[in-house]
């Protein structure tokens, strides 16, 4: 009992109960509602069994595999973009002696904004009737307003603007913390040695700079599934589906045609996408980790 | 002009420019927020600001003045309320919790250690959404279903793992000599923490927890489907509802965001300097 209590365990048991009972047990009924045709409207469904009933119907379901390769690909898409230009606005700022800190607070200012209030302010700027941008476009003689939010490409690339924009500058703070941390004799000592800037950047700069991307992209994997709210905001996932995104077909599925099983099982294929997403970022980030400490 | 000016001149026009793109959405609807319904549907766009005036947001605290639509159709004192309330509970419960626990992983060596942190990190991947459902069912059957103490529950285990990834790169930054000392002078291990531990890393658990406020304040995906009514629905879910109607009073619902962007800016400034800090300590030094 004394060794109890003097070890990390009773430090951690209040963390452990309470995520057990609200992530874990919870997690535990919905792979089980996964394995049933549980409605809302019939209760007594929870009850019964069909194994992967559910699973084999998702596989040849196309419209959950095209919101699914949509994810990946917004996913894929956005995320790529919001490190390159996190890293250009870093490297930019960094250049910058007069005036940085200020800078750097400002590029803060996009992550106060709740992601529904993201959502928003792009689905009035995009609005095509009053909206900054088509306003904007009447003034150089685009006099037929551009519907942003209902033509299906439109409607996703003003929704990955939305969320490029709001995520942006977690990696160029994080980046620029990295960058600010550099070392500055190797880079003297590669300079004198009569290497380019190109070269300094890719062999010193980039390889130091390498775990704080990973940790940038790790702390991004956690919350890729705030889009779910920005979506939600901007199209509802509409319209007609074309801008679809797993999370809203989840909710779709659960709340509104109240296919609780079905929504279940999708959303266990959205958590492990999401899980994999975090697992790999943060293998990386250790590799990265280990390869520095090595040099 | 050599090299060296036109280099900077670049540099200073691209951040111009960088500014000017993070700036406009927000201050466009603060700005809208300000104006006439009139100036903001008009045709051609009226660009230079006229006739600012609050009725936006008296309408939308006071019900409304003599001579306009008369009382407010969107009840934001009662999200307003929600939201702090369930904010500043979940708050105050995650950061008492998720310190004790950064403690622990701080101070302690353990068998899988890193396992058992990545795992409670792991919590935090599950989309919003997801978790929505079984919670949801599970509230029903239990009565918690719009209730604050479900929400607040749920906004809880939402914010321990990022506490515990911040508090604990703090409590690593003191040296472990520090209450070493302390101990060997007689103090018990919990006066150790109490005096030398807890007030040096008292500004890591300031921002700890104000970063956990952020994510209470600006949650929508958990709230939007575990509130039902007034009686729960927070300033998020608000302006979801109003945004979602036909018509839309664009004005209005700027003034509404302008009720959710206030404490939020207010606070990621009082952090800004610890976040960054916190979080690349945790993840760089493993």
């Amino acid at each position: 009992m004394r060794k109890f209590l003097n070890g990390p365990w009773v430090l951690l048991m209040p963390t452990l109960i309470i995520l057990t009972c609200v992530v874990l047990l919870p997690l535990l009924l919905s792979l089980w509602t996964s394995f049933t045709p549980f409605k809302l409207t019939k209760p007594d469904t929870l009850y019964r069994f069909v194994g992967f009933r559910n699973y084999e119907r998702l596989i040849g379901d196309l419209d959950f595999w095209i919101a699914f390769g949509r994810t990946v690909l917004f996913l894929a898409i956005a995320l790529n973009l919001e490190l390159v230009f996190g890293l250009g606005i870093a490297l930019l700022i960094n250049k910058i002696t007069y005036g940085q800190r200020t800078l750097r607070t400002l590029m803060m200012f996009p992550m106060m904004f709740s992601p529904i209030l993201v959502g928003f302010q792009w689905k009035y700027i995009f609005n095509d009737n009053i909206g900054l941008m088509n306003n904007f476009l009447r003034e150089f003689g685009v006099i037929q307003p551009i519907p942003w939010l209902v033509d299906g490409i439109l409607a996703n690339v003003s929704i990955m603007a939305a969320e490029i924009w709001s995520s942006t500058s977690v990696f160029a703070i994080l980046l620029l913390a990295g960058l600010l941390g550099i070392p500055k004799d190797p880079i003297e000592a590669a300079k004198v040695d009569g290497c380019n800037s190109w070269q300094v950047f890719k062999n010193i700069t980039l390889p130091f700079l390498m775990p704080f991307v990973f940790i940038a992209m790790t702390i991004r994997s956690l919350d890729v599934a705030r889009a779910y709210d920005i979506v939600q905001m901007m199209t509802g996932g509409g319209p007609a589906k074309r801008t679809e995104l797993l999370w809203t077909l989840i909710s779709r599925t659960g709340y509104v045609d109240a296919k609780m099983g079905m929504a279940n099982a999708m959303s266990y294929i959205s958590i492990f996408l999401s899980i994999a997403f975090t697992f790999f970022f943060f293998y990386k980030l250790v590799e990265a980790r280990q390869r520095l400490s090595y040099e | 002009m050599n090299k060296k000016q036109i280099n900077n001149i670049l540099i200073w026009f691209s951040a111009i420019i960088l500014i000017i793109l993070i700036m406009t959405p927000g201050l466009w609807v603060v700005l809208t927020a300000f104006r006439p319904q009139v100036d903001v549907m008009a045709k051609p766009a009226v660009w230079i600001p006229r006739n600012l005036n609050l009725i936006q947001f008296e309408t939308m605290l006071f019900g409304g003045s003599e001579g306009s639509m008369g009382r407010s159709p969107i009840p934001v004192l009662s999200y307003l309320r929600n939201s702090l309330i369930i904010s500043f509970t979940s708050t105050f419960i995650a950061v008492l919790v998720g310190t004790i626990g950064g403690y622990g992983f701080a101070r302690h060596n353990f068998k899988h250690k890193n396992k058992y942190f990545l795992l409670i990190m792991l919590t935090r991947t599950i989309p919003g959404i997801s978790l929505s459902l079984p919670i949801f069912i599970i509230f029903s059957k239990i009565g918690l279903i719009d209730t604050h103490i479900g929400i607040i529950l749920v906004f809880v285990a939402l914010n321990i793992p990022f506490t515990i990834w911040l508090t604990d790169g703090f409590f690593r930054q003191i040296p472990r000599a520090m209450s070493e000392v302390a101990m060997t002078d007689g103090c018990t291990k919990i006066q150790a923490f109490w005096h030398i531990e807890l007030p040096l890393s008292r500004s890591g658990i300031a921002s700890a927890g104000i970063f956990a406020f952020l994510i209470s304040w600006n949650e929508y995906a958990l709230v939007s489907n575990l509130a039902r009514s007034t009686d729960s629905k927070t300033l998020t879910v608000g302006l979801m509802d109003f945004t979602a109607q036909f018509t839309i009073n664009w004005p209005g619902m700027c003034a509404l965001a302008v009720f959710i962007i206030i404490p939020a800016l207010i606070l990621t400034f009082m952090v800004q300097k610890h976040l960054v800090t916190g979080l690349t300590f945790g993840g760089v030094k493993g």
